[in-house]
């Protein structure tokens, strides 16, 4: 009730305006004092001991190979001039390593958001009991806390170190994201527009056709589409475990110093990336916009 | 006149024409024809052409997925003495994350605020800023760790350098987006009083940021608290370097409590940070 006084009082000049401002200082202070409390502490342990022995040499030989890229691995090149088709397409080109990383990353997201689906509705408060959707929250925070190199490791013991031990890995993994937001356009759902398909006397299917359907199937493409954005950086990584993708290459190029082929796997994955992201932008604001 | 309205038309709308509807008044109404059959045909295609590629088999889950349902089940009983062994890399992943984090957003700032159209108008300096900015952010985080031990040694100093690359990238993209939507007329309003640049940015822009910047540095730490769970499987101090040596050892009893450490310190700062960023919005 005071709160309220105080704010209705009205000032006569700028100056008393100006005298009344909100002083908060103590609080911004003590939020500072634990900011920096935090910091202190987490640098504790922070020992910088120089470069390592060959430190500069790699960190030359970084810089050299993203300048130099080998131009062998990226083109079809024959005696100095490209061929047709152009691009290396051998198993260690980077074209093919390329194509079967997002080759991974599409099958991974596309399993990844089907399975999502009865995760889902049976996570949904408001479709299953509460008991019921505790269990299954539980089980995609279980699932989104294991990181997916884990989940990698894991499967490797099942399907040996290959391409589809990556699919595997990242449709489990998905499963923890996509259902999250999920969950967030099926509570969203506006069920008033079931009762009036009610009252026009539509049958349940037309009314999950006509009512449900619309509401939440751009919701579930965007997700899905973001969530292959994600999937696409992290198939680049799960190489290096030796689930398939450019990863596996690269890491090894890294360890034996070929920079030359470093430089240019790291360009080819940056020039990738940034057009995967130009195009799932768009259609994601195409999507939301109708 | 004509010949614009022809231009409009979609290439798809062009090929299949739209099926023409004459109502019962005479008026006549195009409807084009639905561009599922052609989506879903693309998406076949591409389905089809990763599963060559990626060499997929659902027959092998079923014909070996009891090994993984008998990993899963070791990683359920966790080996509770092995805690005392994930206490201090834990405390070093954690540090790690909070450090870069720190550094990362504190570096993102000016950058963001360089590359943003309405400060910055010189086009030409956004361009180039942004292009290094997108090449930055799209390396993967494990191959900025990976380079940053050979670089500056095996350890924790490494893994703070990658999350710091990491979350510089990351924040800065999202902080240029979101001051290109502030509101410049006070900015415009202290410039014409006679405040510098930089004044008028202190006082009427970065008060309307600040909210936003904060929630982005939070939702930052939370990706980097998972991230430099893993960074030390390529030598960069934390947690990663034991989930290599567990795994290595087959001793999933001793991953399942680790993973169990992990869990229980995302789950708290998950939730702080998601209540300290329901304050800010």
């Amino acid at each position: 009730m005071k709160k309220q006084e105080k704010k209705s009082v009205s000032f006569r000049t700028i100056q008393e305006a100006y005298e009344a401002r909100p002083r908060l200082w103590w609080l911004y202070t003590l939020i500072l004092l634990i900011a920096v409390v935090i910091l202190g502490w987490s640098a504790s342990t922070m020992e910088f001991k120089g470069l390592a022995k060959k430190g500069i040499t790699v960190a030359q030989g970084v810089g050299y190979g993203l300048l130099h890229p080998d131009a062998k691995l990226l083109f079809n090149i024959d005696d100095g001039r490209l061929v047709f088709p152009f691009l290396n397409l051998t198993t260690e080109g980077v074209a093919y390593q390329l194509l079967q990383t997002i080759a991974i990353a599409v099958l991974g997201t596309v399993i990844g958001g089907i399975l999502a689906i009865p995760f889902s509705f049976l996570a949904c408060n408001k479709i299953v009991p509460k008991w019921l959707a505790f269990i299954f929250n539980a089980v995609i925070l279980m699932i989104r806390t294991i990181p997916s190199l884990v989940w990698a490791l894991v499967w490797i013991r099942v399907t040996g170190p290959n391409a589809f031990c990556g699919v595997v890995t990242q449709s489990v993994c998905s499963i923890g994201m996509i259902s999250k937001m999920y969950i967030t356009a099926i509570e969203d759902i506006d069920t008033r527009i079931l009762e009036s398909l009610d009252a026009s006397g539509c049958s349940a299917f037309q009314k999950v056709r006509y009512g449900i359907l619309p509401q939440i199937i751009p919701n579930f493409v965007s997700t899905v589409i973001y969530r292959f954005d994600i999937n696409m950086k992290d198939a680049t990584t799960l190489g290096i475990v030796g689930a398939g993708g450019i990863g596996a290459p690269l890491i090894q190029c890294i360890n034996s110093s070929r920079w030359g082929m470093v430089g240019s796997y790291l360009w080819a994955l940056v020039v990738l990336m940034l057009i995967i992201e130009f195009f799932s932008t768009r259609i994601r604001n195409r999507l939301t916009r109708g | 006149m004509k010949k614009n309205q022809q231009a409009k038309v979609p290439l798809f709308d062009r090929i299949f024409k739209p099926r023409v509807i004459t109502l019962p008044n005479g008026h006549s109404v195009a409807k084009p024809r639905s561009r599922m059959p052609l989506i879903l045909a693309v998406l076949a295609l591409v389905l089809w052409a990763s599963v060559k590629l990626t060499g997929f088999d659902i027959g092998v889950i079923f014909r070996r997925g009891n090994q993984f349902t008998v990993i899963l089940a070791q990683i359920f009983q966790p080996d509770w003495s092995y805690f005392g062994k994930v206490i201090s890399p834990l405390l070093d992943t954690i540090k790690m994350s909070i450090l870069g984090s720190v550094l990362g957003a504190t570096l993102a700032l000016p950058f963001a605020v360089i590359a943003s159209t309405n400060i910055n108008r010189n086009g030409i300096s956004v361009g180039i800023l942004r292009f290094l900015l997108n090449i930055i952010r799209t390396l993967p985080t494990l191959i900025i760790a990976k380079l940053a031990a050979l670089i500056f040694g095996l350890g924790t100093f490494a893994g703070t350098v990658a999350i710091t690359v990491f979350t510089f990238g990351v924040v800065s993209k999202m902080m240029y987006e979101s001051i290109e939507t502030i509101d410049m007329g006070a900015y415009e309003a202290m410039e014409s009083a006679g405040g510098s640049k930089y004044q008028s940015f202190r006082v009427a822009c970065f008060p309307q940021i600040l909210p936003t910047y904060l929630s982005y540095c939070l939702y930052s730490l939370e990706m980097n608290i998972r991230a430099a769970a893993i960074l030390g499987y390529v030598g960069a101090g934390g947690l990663g370097l034991l989930i290599n040596e567990r795994v290595g050892w087959r001793d999933y009893h001793g991953l399942g409590m680790l993973l169990l450490c992990l869990f229980v310190v995302v789950f708290i700062i998950e939730n702080t940070s998601q209540y300290l960023r329901r304050k800010l919005s």
